[in-house]
């Protein structure tokens, strides 16, 4: 099958999570005997596709328009959709990112396709793998239809490696502007210094036993930084409104799975476990010897987080000195 | 200005879900169902807009079989105005659902569709913009606040995405699908629960739809994911730190 890899792209960058997708996108095309290809939609576009290029990919396509300046679902399915039938593209995949689930469905209407959503593997009779009930159970599925849509969880497949230079093709992109119904307004960036959620080495959780939001900065943070980790945080934290969404790890959140996970006064509910269980190394602190957490946890921690997290950090400190 | 909401009937999150031993589903003995959370929260978006409007109809909509009367129930005594179900004795996959909610809208007519940004049985998150890219509609998903313009012709939506939140105008009608923190959905009261079993809840067999049910994706087996093994306690912080270095060695 040919596949056509979404290439989801911020600040004029590919993000892990891009590199993600044209790996697993190489996989189903060698699994199923054909080409991976890429899309870069967006105006002028074509530097970015020379980048992708390297990562031995058969063609990157350009594709450029005006009303593909910012990321809008209405607009984008209509170019990618119709470069996959210019193209005879068998595949359509992206990451299970914002953007990709937000993409994806609609693309797959209009292709008449059917949809694998945020599969976590692929067998080699092109059937896939993916998560459901919160993780609780894996399932065995196969697209029916001739052309099929896939969306790939970011922790799930390695990065593409650079490889065999491809080709870069401009195309303008087919859009009924007519049919546009969505427009952009402003997009309100966390800031921050820290790794990203999805791609660190280390994530340090908070959960509802930091009590508030305060003490998210003034005691969870120090060793998240002291770390050079990222800050994650359970569905509960969420909530409660001690921190911002976009840090929730979990079934509803992001899927995370670091060489390190620090879970910090998170019990370890279903939905955050979902997020997290396949971390390499799990910790936890609870002051609960029975939370959920510690039977997934490679080292236990039974104390008052308001003690050990400050300990912890020095103790880290101390030994990156040596 | 009427609103449709779609809700779904799933296992309680908080319960802990198994496979079947030969893989056909999971184990649904002594399982309880709820309403799937984020449906909640999209029904009291709709009553809240409701509320603001003055006048507002909501109706719910649900796929599913006969005992998702319960959760419609539930739905009408929060204060929704009538219900539909659309009764299939089989699991019905989220691009067929899509294809009843278009359908029915197509008739219902409304201004705005609200549904949960996905279910957490599911988790495929596809429906809304299904729905929305069937109807050549606007969509929003994750939505964790939604402004309506007074002229009820478009909405500002902010969108929980990767790396902070994003402000999207929509033309109605529209489909939004919506997030955890666009509102804490109320309990219904007991004259809200009188109330609700007066209401109309319509039920529709699947196949009187009028569409096409044939599956596009194929689910071949379940298995149990693998197990995680516990490991150890630690008696300190020092130690723990000692560990991950030395025996873990990831810092």
């Amino acid at each position: 099958m040919n596949v056509l890899v979404f290439a989801e792209h911020q600040h004029k960058k590919f993000s892990k999570i891009t590199l993600v997708a044209v790996r697993a996108g190489q996989l189903l095309a060698e699994k199923t005997g054909g080409t991976c290809s890429a899309a870069v939609l967006g105006t002028d576009v074509e530097g970015l596709a020379k980048q992708l290029a390297e990562y031995g990919v058969k063609t990157v396509y350009a594709v450029e328009h005006v009303a593909l300046e910012h990321y809008v679902a209405d607009a984008h399915a209509q170019a990618l959709a119709n470069l996959a039938t210019d193209k005879g593209c068998d595949v359509v995949l992206a990451t299970a990112s914002a953007v990709g689930k937000d993409l994806l469905p609609r693309v797959a209407v209009r292709l008449k396709a059917g949809i694998a959503c945020e599969i976590t593997g692929i067998h080699d009779d092109g059937s896939f793998e993916r998560p459901m009930y919160a993780g609780n159970a894996i399932a065995t599925i196969s697209v029916e239809t001739p052309v099929k849509v896939v969306t790939v969880r970011a922790t799930a497949f390695d990065a593409a490696a650079k490889g065999t230079a491809g080709a870069v093709e401009k195309v303008a992109a087919t859009i009924d502007a007519n049919a546009l119904r969505m427009k952009f307004v402003s997009f309100n960036e966390t800031k921050s210094d820290r790794p990203v959620l999805t791609e660190a080495r280390i994530v340090v959780s908070g959960g509802r036993g930091l009590k508030n939001g305060e003490n998210f900065t003034i005691v969870l943070e120090p060793l998240v930084d002291a770390m050079g980790a990222a800050m994650g945080a359970s569905r509960a934290a969420v909530d409660a409104g001690f921190v911002p969404n976009d840090l929730q790890v979990g079934q509803t959140g992001k899927v995370v799975a670091p060489e390190l996970y620090v879970a910090v006064g998170i019990s370890g509910a279903i939905q955050h476990l979902a997020g997290m269980k396949d971390s390499k190394v799990i910790v936890a602190i609870n002051k609960d010897a029975e939370a959920p957490i510690f039977q997934v946890a490679d080292y236990g921690l039974v104390a008052d987080l308001f003690k050990a997290v400050p300990e912890m950090k020095d103790a880290v400190e101390k030994m990156k000195q040596h | 200005m009427k609103i449709l909401v779609a809700v779904k009937r799933v296992p309680d999150p908080n319960a802990t879900i198994k496979v079947r031993p030969d893989g056909s589903g999971i184990v649904t003995d002594n399982v309880k169902y709820v309403v799937n959370p984020f449906c909640e929260i999209a029904i009291e978006e709709a009553l809240r807009i409701k509320e603001k409007q003055g006048g507002a109809e909501v109706v719910l909509v649900s796929v599913g079989s006969k005992v998702a009367q319960e959760q419609l129930r539930t739905g009408l005594a929060m204060g929704a105005d009538r219900a539909i179900l659309v009764v299939s004795d089989t699991e019905v996959e989220p691009a067929i659902v899509a294809r009843v909610l278009t359908k029915l809208i197509d008739t219902e007519k409304p201004e705005l569709v609200l549904m949960g940004k996905q279910s957490i049985d599911d988790d495929s998150n596809v429906v809304g913009q299904m729905v929305a890219e069937m109807l050549g509609w606007a969509q929003a998903t994750c939505a964790s606040e939604v402004k309506l313009a007074a002229d009820t012709q478009s909405a500002v939506v902010t969108r929980e995405v990767d790396g902070g939140l994003e402000d999207l105008e929509i033309q109605l009608p529209a489909v939004v699908t919506v997030d955890l923190r666009l509102n804490e959905p109320r309990y219904a009261s007991l004259p809200g629960i009188m109330k609700a079993r007066k209401k109309e809840l319509k039920e529709i067999p699947l196949a009187e739809v009028g569409i096409d049910t044939t599956a596009t994706v194929k689910i071949h087996k379940l298995e149990p994911p693998q197990k995680r093994q516990a490991g150890k306690k630690v008696g300190s912080v020092q130690e723990l730190v000692d560990l991950l270095h030395s025996e873990a060695k990831v810092i």
